[in-house]
């Protein structure tokens, strides 16, 4: 089967430094292997399309956190994750790791799929609700609803909600 | 000798099979692309990717924790 008969479509829903990385590796990997790929920016993901990214995360309510360090994995007790400064801390420490170990910045990953044509759709209702307007976004993004996301799913063979 | 070379050496998923895909296109139809990596998991993606876009994996192999892949592009 050829996988150019295929194609795909991501909606978008969290936009925190870690839920950021399944919906851009999967696009971008899917687009290398031929795949049309539609991501549909809802909710929290919309602002993965500002043109300014600061991503952060939260240790809070997130026991599977663990960092490696000095051989063992550490997490972080939720009432410690409410000191100020800790999840910036935190942030920093998994952009550090992930630097180390050669993962790819969101922000490379957003280019490669803009690159690969990726097509990007903001939701219409989330820009009015959290009050963003394509000027505040990169290049590419086009404007869109519910229609326009279900007309994608129903004419693709794989469609992700993350 | 391959007609072309990528060191993918040090980058994790997806960087090595994002990059192959785009040296493959500067690779002439039916010609090869030698590809060096460190991530273990590009051996199965390696694979997957050459079943799905139709290019041949031609051989892949490891020393020393490196891999090293060779890839023929399909015909144009």
């Amino acid at each position: 089967m050829s996988a150019e008969e295929k194609s795909m479509s991501i909606i978008v829903t969290k936009g925190s430094l870690d839920w950021a990385y399944p919906p851009f590796i999967l696009a971008t990997t899917a687009a290398a292997m031929g795949l049309p790929v539609t991501m549909f920016f809802t909710f929290y993901g919309l602002p993965l399309l500002l043109k300014d990214l600061n991503l952060q995360l939260t240790a809070a309510g997130n026991p599977a956190m663990k960092m490696p360090m000095m051989g063992a994995h550490m997490g972080l007790p939720n009432l410690l994750t409410a000191i100020p400064g800790v999840d910036a801390a935190c942030s920093k420490m998994m952009k550090n790791l992930m630097n180390k170990k050669g993962v790819a910045p969101i922000e490379e990953l957003r280019e490669l799929a803009v690159e690969a044509e990726v097509r990007l759709i903001a939701c219409q209702m989330t820009m009015d609700l959290f009050e963003y307007s394509l000027d505040d976004m990169i290049e590419g993004p086009e404007l869109g609803g519910a229609a326009t996301y279900i007309e994608v799913a129903t004419q693709s063979d794989i469609n992700l909600f993350i | 000798m391959a007609d072309q070379t990528l060191d993918a050496k040090g980058l994790n998923c997806p960087l090595p099979i994002l990059k192959a895909r785009k040296a493959l296109k500067d690779v002439p139809a039916e010609g090869t692309l030698e590809i060096l990596a460190t991530d273990p998991g590009s051996v199965a993606d390696f694979e997957a990717f050459c079943r799905q876009t139709g290019n041949e994996l031609m051989e892949h192999s490891e020393d020393g924790g490196i891999y090293r892949f060779l890839i023929r592009k399909k015909a144009a």
